[in-house]
Parts: C-alpha cells; structure tokens; sequence
C-alpha cells in the first residue's frame, strides 16, 4: 500500500516537473567555462543585475531557463568580443526592454520610480511635524493660564480644525 | 437653552476624509491586483521590437535544410511570424487557430522553429498539419535573442517594410485574432 503511494507520488512528482518544463525547449545544459576568475566575476556581477525574462523573479545568474542559458552565453560572448558592461546591458534593454534590468535607467518615465519613495517620505514628514507642533502650541496653551496662550504661540482654539 | 456637547479634541475631518481616501485608494489598488493576477498575460513584457525593423536572420527550411531562408525574403508584404516547437504544449493548443487564420490568406504564416529537433518538428507538422508558407528551423536559438524571444509560442506581425508592428506572447486565440491581430492588420491594409 505505501509502496503503491510512494510510485503514486513519484509520478506525480513526474508529471508535475515535465509540466514545469512545458513551454522550455531542451538544450545544453552545460556550464560555462571561464577563462580566468576576473572574467568570472565580472561575468557574475554582470548577470546578477539582469532579469530573466521567462521567470521574472529569478536573476540571469539564478535562472536555468533555456532562455536565460541562452542569455547568459550571449553574455560572456560579448564580454569576449570587448563590449563594456553599459553596451552589453544596452543589446539585451534593445531586444527585451527595460524589464531585462533589475536597476532601471533615470529616464523621463522612471522618476517616479526613483524618486516618489523620497516623495512620499517627505510628505510624511511633513505631516508629522504639522502634528507634532500643534500639539505642542496647544499643550503650551492647556498649560499656561486660561485665555492666555504662552508667549509665542499663536493663539488658536483648542481642537482648531485648521489643518 | 441646552449647552452643545464639548468637542473632543480629535482629528479633523480633511485628515479623515484624506485618511479615508488613502484607505479607499489602498483597497482598490489590492483588489485591482487580485483581479490582475487571473489574467493569463499577467508575466507578459511588452516588446522591446514594435515600431522598429524586424531582426535579420538566415537559416535553413526545415522541410529543405539545404535552402537558407531570411528575413530579406519576406519584404515587400505583411507576414505573421509564429515561434513554436515540437517539445512546446501551449503550441499545440494554438495551432487551429493559428491554421485557421492561415487559411484566410491574408497574409503569410511563417513558422520558427526555435530550437528543436528536425524530425520531431516534421513529425509534428504531419500530424497537427502546416499551415505555414513557410518554416526556417533554429535549432541552436541563434536568432531568437534578437527577436526577444523568452518562451514559445511567440508572435510577431511584420509589415511590408519590414516593421515589427505587433507582438503577442502566448497561444493565440481566436479572441486575440479578432481583437487584436485583425484590428492591426486592417490599418496596415489601409495604409498601403
């Protein structure tokens, strides 16, 4: 019986990574062969950056995508042929967009994407210091005698809904 | 004469009606990711390739590998390139589609046969049919880089000066052909 669903489960496990592997073509899956470790690492540091198109979630480096193999030879082809890093980055942003890069270019329609984090930040902030000092000015004002608000603080009714 | 109830030093109300706002705009955003991650296009990038010249390619036919074919054969009409492999399911499940927008003739179907064994992909065609005017086999994916090719099946309208001008990833259906192949197509036509 448990030798029975021990095959079952086999096959399933079977079935469910030739699924997996459906709409990837078979190739060489053979590592490749670096010349030296400068070329290693900058190879690694390269491929580290890109996305891999077919699993979106997975790095070039990562991936084993036949797709990503692919991408990956291209790659080292290139570096071989003395491209620099920008115009290797460049070939892949030509052929699949700007998604191939984990780090997008500053551009025109990116900005927001660098810098609406810092934007938000800032209008929290300022937010939370508007808070902050009314509630000090109307502390100041609950504390000092009634009608006479403390020095310097502008006089306002308590729960001013002066925003 | 009664007098009215003390106000309670809360928040005021621009801050809850921005505060509800936010909340709102928080819950659309989710629910508009929730309905997002049921369409199948969902992973889909868009092509780096439309509106720029289709890449050259040479290589061999697959019924005839001693006949180099390319991308300069094709101009001077509108084609429809469709990536696809023996080894590849989704394929399959296009492919009366696929046959059955070749037969209106409109324009050619050229099949890619992306990194796949000849006689696997021969064996294919016999038994599913061959809708395509023509089919270039790159067996090593020399080529499909430059196409931008992630996954099969993949399809590229080319115009007649060879410009990419549609792309779709993923099985056609007959709701892509009509909503978006034709529509492209017609304006092509129009153009000429």
């Amino acid at each position: 019986m448990s030798l029975r669903l021990h095959a079952w489960l086999l096959g399933l496990l079977v079935a469910v990574a030739a699924m997996a592997v459906a709409a990837q073509p078979a190739g060489d899956m053979s590592p490749l062969q670096f010349q030296d470790r400068a070329e290693e690492s900058r190879f690694q540091h390269l491929t580290a950056e890109l996305r891999c198109v077919m699993c979106q979630n997975q790095s070039l480096a990562d991936s084993n995508a036949q797709v990503a193999q692919d991408m990956r030879r291209e790659v080292l082809a290139l570096m071989r042929q003395g491209r620099s890093d920008a115009e290797i980055r460049q070939f892949l942003v030509e052929r699949y967009g700007e998604f191939v890069l984990y780090r997008p270019t500053m551009d025109r329609h990116t900005w927001l994407l660098w810098f609406g984090p810092g934007v938000v930040l800032l209008a929290g902030t300022f937010v939370v210091w508007r808070i902050v000092r009314r509630r000090a000015a109307a502390l100041a004002a609950q504390s000092g005698p009634r009608g006479e608000p403390a020095p310097g603080t502008p006089e306002r009714p308590e729960g001013d809904q002066e925003w | 004469m009664s007098t009215p109830p003390p106000r309670r030093p809360g928040l005021p109300p621009v801050a809850i009606v921005i505060g509800a706002l936010f909340f709102i705009g928080l819950v659309g955003l989710m629910l508009y990711g929730v309905v997002r991650s049921g369409a199948s296009d969902r992973d889909v990038l868009p092509s780096a390739l439309i509106g720029k010249p289709a890449p050259e390619f040479v290589l061999p036919v697959l019924h005839d590998p001693s006949v180099q074919f390319g991308a300069a054969d094709l101009r001077g009409a509108p084609y429809l390139i469709n990536v696809w492999g023996s080894w590849c399911a989704a394929c399959r499940d296009e492919h009366p589609v696929l046959t059955a927008f070749a037969q209106t003739k409109r324009v050619r179907v050229v099949g890619y046969n992306w990194r796949d064994e000849p006689e696997d992909a021969l064996r294919w065609l016999d038994r599913y049919g061959n809708p395509f005017f023509v089919v270039v086999a790159d067996k090593e994916g020399r080529y499909a880089l430059d196409w931008g090719v992630a996954g099969a099946p993949e399809s590229f309208l080319v115009d007649a000066q060879g410009q990419v001008r549609w792309k779709f990833t993923g099985p056609l259906t007959d709701e892509v052909v009509k909503t978006q192949l034709l529509p492209v197509l017609d304006t092509l036509e129009r153009a000429q």
